[in-house]
Order: C-alpha cells, then sequence, then structure tokens
C-alpha cells in the first residue's frame, strides 16, 4: 500500500459511522487515526488522535473507553488503562504524548486533515 | 541488664539533670546482654555483648563502681554501706540486683567441676573445664536448661539433660509438647533423663563425676552445669529489713516501691503482686515505672506483665502463651500432634469457646505472633477455634480475620515489611489516600499484591479516626458499587446517561461505566451490547473476546462442566484450522483460541454457534466455569455425579454479570480432583449429599473455600447458592472477590449463613427471585450478535478499508501461531 497522504481534509467515513462515546480507527495512507465522538451538552464533538498505544506497541486506542477526568476529556487504553487526553494527546499519567489530528464533519461525512 | 536500663532511661529523662547517681557493679564490666550470653561460646566477646554505649557512664555524668558491691542499707541515715566500709548518702535507692542459679543442695555440689550458667565468668569457667571433658550434664531442662545443653554440645561433650520433673520446659510446656520437644532433641543427640531427682555427685569410674539418682540409677559425668532456676538477689533488702516474701523477692508495689518508699526493686529481684518476672521485658517495664515514680510521674504503673515466650531452642521452635496448662476454671483445650513432621500445638480457650486463654507450639510456632494477639486483645474466636492450629481442615482456611481484627503486628506487605501498625500511624499523622500511605509507607510498592488489604486498614483506621471513609467509584460518583446497585434497583434506572444525569456528574470513565454496565446486566439482563450500553463496556465485553497484548482476541466457547463431545471437539479444532489460530487448553477444562482479529470474529463465532457451541463469558466479570471431575458416572470412588451438577451449575449461571470474575467446581468425592475448594463456589459429593463450600480462590492470594454447609440435597445446594450469588452481585464492591467480601461482611462466615440458611435478613426470597429472573432472561451475547447485520458492523479494524492491522504479525512456535516480537517484526519489515 503506497498511498500518498494528502495535505488537506480527507474524507474518511459517513458520520453515521460514529456512535456517541465510542471510537473508531480510520485509516489515513500508513497512518491509524482513532476518531471518537463525544456528547457533551446537548451537542457531539469529535476528536482525533492515532491509533497506537505507545505503552503496548499495539494499535488499540479506539476501542478504549472514553470519559472525563477532572474536566478533561480522556481515553483509557484497553491494554494497560493509560488514559489520554482527546485533544492534546497528553497521557495522563506519564510523560508521553501521542500524536492528535484536526477532524471535522462536512456534508455528513467525516474528515481528517493530516497536515 | 535491668538496671542498665533504669540509668538509660533515667539519662534521657528530662529531669536527668536533677539527679546524681552512682551505680555498684560487682562484675569486673558493666552489663552486658545475658539473653545472647551463649553467643559467647561462638566467637562474640564481651565487648560485643555490652549493653552500654561507648562514653554513657561519662557524658550522663554517672559514678560507676565496677567491682565494688553494696553490703548493707542504712536507711535511718539513708546510706549504702559498701564493700570496704564506705557509706555513700542517698535520696532514692534502686535494687537491681537480679537473680543468681540456683543449685540444689544436693552431696557434691561444690566440687569444681559443678558449675552454673549465669555471667561471662561463668561461662569462661565452663569452658575452661569442657577442654577437659567428654561428658557433660545439664541440670534442669527448662529454658536456660536447654540453652545450656546446646552450649555443651557445641563444646564438643557428649551432652545430657537432667530433669526432676517428668518432662522438658515443664512450666511453659504440657505434657504432649514436652514429649514431642524431647523427641526433637534427643534426634539432635542429646539425652534427656526424666523423672531423675540427684541424691548426690561422687567420684566416677570413667569419668571425674558420677552422679547418683533417687531410682537408683547412676550417671557418669565429667562436668555438671546447674541449670535448675533463678533465686532472687534479694540479702541486701533482707539484711536492711526491707519487706520480702515468704519465699524470697523484694516486695514491691505498682510503682516498683519496697517497703521503704524510697527504696525501689526492679527486675528479677524483685516481687510483684506474689510473683517473679524472670524475663527480661517485664524488667525493662519495671525500669521505666521507676525512673517515672522517681521523676515524679505517678501515672505511671507496672501491672504485671504477659509472660508468653517465643524461642528456639536447639533449631526448634518453642512458644508458651498465657496459660499454656489451661489451670484457668473451666478451660477447654484442642491439640493437635503430628508426629511426622514433628509438630505440637495447643490451645486453650474460654470454658464459653470464644476467647483464647493460652497456647503450646513446639515444632512450628509461625502463628505465634496471631495467637497472641488474640490472647493480649481479647479477640473472639473464630467459630472452629481448632481451624488455628490445624495445618487444614477439610476445605477451611486458617480463618480470616477482618483487617480491624488484625493486630497491629500484623504484617501486611511482605515485600517491604510493613505492619498494620505503620500503615495506622501514618493514617492517624493525616495521610489518608491510598497513593500516599503507599508513597509514605513503601506498603504496596513492590509486587502490589497487598494493596486491596492496604486500603481496607487505611479505611479501617480512617473510620477508627473518625473521618468520613471516601467509597466513592469514582470522580464521577460520590457513591460505592454496592450503593449504586441499589439506586440502579430501586430507581429503575436503565441506562449509564440516567444514571450519571440524576445520580453523578461528568462524563464517565472506564472505571464507573464498567461498573454501571455490570450493574444494569445483573439487574436487568439486558443485551449488553444494546447501543446505549456499548461504550460503556471494556473492549472485552464490547468484541465479546479477550484482548491479548498485541491487541488481537482469543475466543473461549463454552463446555459445561468440560463435558464434550468429539464432534464438538472436531468442531473447535476446524475453526482452529480455518482461522489458523493458536490453541491452548485452559485451566477451566476448556479451549482458549488465540490471534483473531476483529473482523475475525463473527465469522469464527458463526462456525461455533452453528456447531452447537455458545459464548464461555470468559471476557467477562461473571461465571467462567463450573469445573468437574468425572464423578460417579465412571469413577470407582465416585459419590454422585459430579459432572451432572457442573452441567447444571454452569447452565444455571452463566452470563451472570459480578464484581468479579467467578468460579465454581463440583468434585464427586472427597479426593476433590476438581479442586473445588480453591473456587468461589465448591461443591464435594457426600455419601449423605453436597457439601458446599464458598469463598475460595486461586490467583495471587489463593484462599481455601470455607465449609458452608453439608449434605444438601440438589434443591437446597442450588437455592443456597442462588441466595449467596445474588448477595454477592449486590452488596460486593468493585473486583471484590468473594473472600475479600465475606471477610469484610461484619461476623464474616458466621453471619453469611445466617442470611443464606437462616434468612435472617428475610431477603432469602427476593434473592432467589432475582437470581431466576437472571436465569430465565439468559441469551448467548454472540448468537444475538452474529443474527444482527447492524452490531456485526463494528467489527472491523477500519471504518474506512477492509485490511487488516499491519502491526499485527505472528511467526510460528511449537507448530502454532504467536505474537512476533518487536525484533522479529522489524526483521519482517526490512524483508518486506
Amino acid at each position: 500500500m503506497n498511498a500518498k497522504v494528502e495535505l488537506q481534509w480527507v474524507t474518511v467515513c459517513s458520520a453515521s459511522d460514529l456512535l456517541p462515546n465510542l471510537g473508531v480507527c480510520a485509516r489515513v495512507g500508513n497512518k491509524q487515526v482513532a476518531i471518537f465522538k463525544i456528547a457533551e451538552q446537548g451537542k457531539t464533538s469529535l476528536y482525533a488522535i492515532d491509533n497506537h498505544d505507545p505503552f503496548s506497541d499495539a494499535n488499540v486506542l479506539s476501542r478504549g473507553i472514553v470519559g472525563d477526568l477532572k474536566g478533561r476529556n480522556v481515553v483509557a487504553s484497553p491494554i494497560y488503562k493509560h488514559h489520554f487526553d482527546l485533544a492534546t494527546g497528553e497521557c495522563l499519567e506519564d510523560d508521553v504524548k501521542i500524536p492528535v489530528y484536526q477532524v471535522r464533519e462536512n456534508g455528513g461525512q467525516v474528515e481528517l486533515f493530516l497536515g | 541488664m535491668v538496671g542498665q536500663k533504669f540509668l538509660a532511661q533515667l539519662a534521657e529523662s528530662d529531669q536527668a539533670a536533677a539527679f546524681e547517681v552512682t551505680t555498684f557493679c560487682e562484675e569486673p564490666r558493666p552489663a552486658y546482654d545475658r539473653v545472647y550470653l551463649s553467643a559467647y561460646f561462638s566467637g562474640k566477646t564481651a565487648e560485643d555483648l555490652s549493653l552500654v554505649p561507648p562514653g554513657f557512664f561519662e557524658s550522663n555524668n554517672i559514678n560507676l563502681r565496677l567491682n565494688d558491691k553494696a553490703v548493707n542499707i542504712d536507711r535511718a541515715a539513708k546510706k549504702v554501706i559498701t564493700a570496704n566500709g564506705e557509706s555513700l548518702p542517698y535520696d532514692k535507692l534502686v535494687l537491681a540486683t537480679g537473680s543468681y542459679p540456683f543449685v540444689p543442695p544436693i552431696p557434691g555440689k561444690d566440687r569444681p567441676e559443678c558449675l552454673v550458667y549465669r555471667t561471662i565468668e561463668d561461662l569462661e569457667a565452663i569452658k575452661a573445664t569442657a577442654a577437659k571433658s567428654r561428658v557433660g550434664v545439664v541440670v534442669g531442662g527448662g529454658l536456660l536448661g536447654l540453652e545450656a545443653a546446646k552450649a555443651l554440645k557445641d563444646l564438643g561433650l557428649e551432652t545430657h539433660v537432667v530433669e526432676f520433673a517428668p518432662r522438658l520446659m515443664a512450666v511453659q510446656v504440657d505434657e504432649g509438647g514436652g514429649k514431642l520437644l524431647r523427641s526433637m532433641i534427643e534426634e539432635m543427640g542429646v539425652k534427656v533423663h526424666t523423672g531423675k531427682n540427684t541424691q548426690k555427685i561422687e567420684d566416677g569410674t570413667n569419668t571425674t563425676l558420677k552422679m547418683c539418682f533417687a531410682d537408683g540409677s547412676e550417671l557418669e559425668t565429667d562436668l555438671i552445669l546447674f541449670s535448675a532456676g533463678i533465686r532472687p538477689r534479694d540479702e541486701l533488702a533482707k539484711i536492711a529489713g526491707i519487706a520480702m516474701g515468704e519465699r524470697g523477692g523484694i516486695t514491691v508495689n505498682n510503682f516498683c516501691q519496697t517497703s521503704d518508699p524510697d527504696i525501689f526493686a526492679i527486675g528479677e529481684c524483685a516481687l510483684w503482686n506474689g510473683r517473679i518476672f524472670g524475663l527480661v521485658a517485664p524488667g525493662y517495664q519495671m525500669a521505666q515505672v521507676a525512673v517515672d515514680a522517681i521523676t515524679g510521674k505517678l501515672e505511671s504503673e507496672f501491672k504485671g506483665a504477659d509472660m508468653s515466650t517465643k524461642l528456639k531452642l536447639m533449631g526448634v521452635d518453642v512458644a508458651s502463651i498465657g496459660d499454656a496448662h489451661g489451670t484457668t476454671k473451666g478451660a477447654q483445650s484442642y491439640s493437635f500432634v503430628d508426629e511426622v513432621n514433628k509438630v505440637y500445638k495447643k490451645i486453650v480457650v474460654s470454658n464459653d469457646n470464644k476467647y483464647l486463654l493460652g497456647a503450646v507450639l513446639v515444632g512450628e510456632a509461625e502463628n505465634y505472633g496471631t495467637l497472641l494477639q488474640m490472647m493480649l486483645n481479647n479477640i473472639e474466636l473464630p467459630e472452629f477455634p481448632d481451624m488455628l492450629i490445624l495445618p487444614q481442615r477439610d476445605g477451611a482456611a486458617a480463618p480470616a480475620m477482618g483487617v480491624d481484627k488484625l493486630p497491629d503486628s500484623a504484617q501486611i506487605c511482605s515485600c517491604n515489611n510493613v505492619t498494620k501498625g505503620q500503615l495506622c500511624c501514618s493514617v492517624q499523622s493525616g495521610v489518608t489516600e491510598l497513593g500516599a500511605l503507599k508513597a509514605a509507607t513503601k506498603a504496596g510498592t513492590s509486587c502490589g499484591g497487598c494493596t486491596a488489604l492496604v486500603g481496607q486498614v487505611m479505611n479501617a483506621e480512617l473510620a477508627k479516626l473518625g473521618i468520613e471513609v471516601k467509597k466513592d467509584l469514582c470522580e464521577h460518583f460520590p457513591y460505592s458499587r454496592q450503593e449504586l446497585y441499589h439506586i440502579v434497583r430501586v430507581n429503575g434506572i436503565r441506562s449509564f446517561e440516567e444514571l450519571v444525569a440524576k445520580f453523578g456528574k461528568g462524563k464517565g470513565c472506564d472505571i464507573c461505566k464498567p461498573t454501571t454496565a455490570s450493574i444494569l446486566a445483573s439487574c436487568w439482563n439486558d443485551y449488553i451490547l444494546k447501543t446505549e450500553h456499548a461504550g460503556l463496556q471494556d473492549t472485552n465485553d464490547y468484541f465479546l473476546a479477550n484482548m491479548q497484548k498485541d491487541g488481537t482476541y482469543s475466543v473461549v466457547p463454552r463446555v459445561p462442566g468440560g463435558e464434550i463431545t468429539p464432534d464438538g471437539l472436531i468442531a473447535i479444532g476446524a475453526v482452529a484450522k480455518k482461522f489458523d489460530l493458536y490453541t491452548k487448553i485452559t485451566g477451566g477444562q476448556r479451549i482458549d483460541l488465540f490471534g483473531a482479529q476483529v473482523h475475525e470474529l463473527p465469522l469464527i463465532w458463526k462456525e461455533l454457534i452453528d456447531a452447537g457451541f455458545e459464548s464461555g463469558h470468559a471476557y467477562g466479570k461473571s461465571l467462567r466455569t463450573v469445573k468437574s471431575c468425572v464423578g460417579s458416572t465412571w469413577c470407582r470412588y465416585g459419590m454422585l455425579d459430579s459432572v451432572g451438577m457442573a452441567i447444571v451449575l454452569e447452565k444455571r449461571y452463566r452470563g451472570l454479570r459480578s464484581p468479579h470474575k467467578l468460579k465454581m467446581a463440583v468434585s464427586g468425592c472427597t479426593r476433590e480432583c476438581a479442586e473445588a475448594q480453591s473456587k468461589d463456589v465448591g461443591v464435594i459429593a457426600t455419601e449423605k449429599g453436597w457439601n458446599l463450600y464458598l469463598c475460595g480462590n486461586g490467583g495471587m492470594k489463593p484462599r481455601h473455600a470455607d465449609l458452608f454447609a453439608s449434605d444438601l440435597d440438589d434443591a437446597t445446594l442450588i437455592q443456597y447458592i442462588d441466595r449467596f450469588m445474588m448477595f454477592y452481585v449486590k452488596t460486593a464492591d468493585r473486583l471484590q472477590r468473594t473472600s475479600v467480601w465475606m471477610d469484610n461482611l461484619e461476623g464474616g462466615l458466621k453471619y453469611l449463613k445466617d442470611v443464606i440458611i437462616n434468612d435472617s435478613l428475610g431477603i432469602g426470597a427476593e434473592l432467589e427471585a432475582q437470581m431466576q429472573h437472571l436465569v430465565d432472561t439468559y441469551q448467548c451475547e454472540w448468537k444475538s450478535t452474529v443474527e444482527d447485520a447492524e452490531k456485526l458492523k463494528r467489527f472491523r479494524h477500519f471504518v474506512n478499508s477492509d485490511e487488516k492491522d499491519s502491526n499485527v504479525v505472528f511467526v510460528k512456535e511449537r507448530g502454532q501461531i504467536r505474537p512476533a516480537t518487536q525484533e522479529e517484526k522489524r526483521i519482517q519489515l526490512v524483508a518486506v
């Protein structure tokens, strides 16, 4: 697979593929991106972070449980339960930061900007 | 020793400067450790044994008079007369003259080869005499006598112990213990002669001496060491006309004051309440009391001391606690003798079987600490007190105590040797959070196995201090799991959103979401993958499989009771082969299939379901397996059909969501091949029915299950298990195993029996009805899933591609796949 990474917004799936407070994993080129739809205050927001859990070296973050800790939206890795801030990629338990990506819903489609 | 302790305590007191102190010492050196006197033979020097820190007398301005002896007291003039006629004035006088070895008045006792064992000079004499001796005899089979016998043995002598009483250590140990002790000591090559009354000591034929006993027998020896007890050194008090006990000892009150208020007596010369305390610890207590009395702190009193002892005599553990001989009125005892492994244990309990009065342990004294704490603190005994000394009872473990019953000295963290007392101290000093407590004490920071226990100790201590214990599940709910369960049931709550909106705050987290999912499942038994519950599940529950380290999953079909047809085996094998899965037989008598990727799960399950299998719930906090032995159907020893019962139980409770995973087993006879006693619910067939064992577990902290009820018929067995499981599901904490849950119920096993057998809370019928509802509404989650096209959508790695996760790489080992290591992945990538 040798798909070129577009330096622009890329459509990855339909908005209906996302369920509230659950994640999916999208493949863009060789990257795996975990996208989450979080329901807050009557509306929903999208977050996108790398799918790779640096502690287990497994591509699993899209399958973690989401929630909030001390006001930060987080996902818990299903392997060793580290929490990652969905907005910044920071790990709450360790001095580690994973990549975050821009994500938006546009005309019923979910789009990523990988820059 | 006690005198030195007094000096040290006085020097430390805030009024040290107010006293001008003189101390007499008839020996040529200041105080040394007599408890470890025998170490002198193994190379320790007098300096090593010294109890006096260098410069102690000088820096504390204490006038030390070595080789000097006080011979009289002029109480009227308040002066002490020394051996060379000097007289020294005093305001307060402390007698810490100790004791001397008692030598029975036997003709010949003054021969030069007759020695005692008390001072360093005595030891030097023993050494010198032993050098020209072949045989040595110790007169006295008590604690010190055996210590002395070891010394003679170590000096290379043929060693005998001669005891007047019919057994060794007659004061501390009873007949049974004495018998075992004797056999162990004789095994080490020391000859023991009990019931021997020495009449005279004469010249020997082949040896220097000969002992003649009352029964006409004789014993030839070169050396005799008297260790027949101690007598108080009270001659000074006697001369000075101070009140004495009938059989010696200087009478003192609770302040260690003699009949002369300005004269105190402490240690082995003092007689308190008609008793002499021949151990060092009570002597040290007296020293402190005397210092307090002299410095005006009269609230401090000596009120007797516990004479329990534990020691290693010639390598044999010997312990004696409290009323070892059962002399208390109405006392009863339990004893255990193991002549094979050389263990003797006895406990003496009160008339009502409720409290421990005393104990004797020989050969193994591991639970000395627990027993001592139980006796000292009047802790109520477990229902079967014999469990305290039996190595194992049929199915029952050593009784567990709730944490508040544990003594302060109980070691909680064995990696870092942290006791309950240390944890409590830390909590008292203001550490109120588990993380901080672990950091402060190091408890639970190595293997982590004790963390739950550390938490319980902390909570118990906080409660004791009146500090509110935060049982909050997490930052989103100010409730415990038990409270949330009740909230859900009472308010008929059906979703996490409703629960968090009404009773919590925020969006939830990976603690409260799965907990809520479990509660909702055990209250209402809804399909756990309903869209509104899906986001609450751990990935294992979400994908109905067990995630492994590389992000792939393993699959376990249910094999009730471990019974499987050849076709079933072939079907599982065919599926494993088709999807190239690693297969392994589990400890729960089923087959685990590893290496399935998300998109393969429904395909695998479609085939398994078609072959008649259903979900094994290996992924859930739920009933795992009911293990069984083959039972009466095939086994010539089997009493009942254990496989049949296991299948009934497994089918009844399959899918039940609980605070922690649950395991069960059924054995067809007491040979217990199914290891039922290591399970949460264990059932063992007997001639008269089923025996039910509860709250065992394997894992990190293995625990045998407790025998809960005996000789049950099928219906009663299931009724009890229904009630037990439902009561546990409703009241346990998150991730709390049945054993911990029961230990934390006030009243423990007894209370649980009351609730379940006697229905003391009147909830038996309700528990059964709730369980029946769960049984009736069971559905195989995998069956529901593979029938639902919408649900199947989630089983793919990428939302936008049918590709597999390229990071999942397998290599072959022993004919099967396994995850590649990082190194192997790197090499493969390069190769590609």
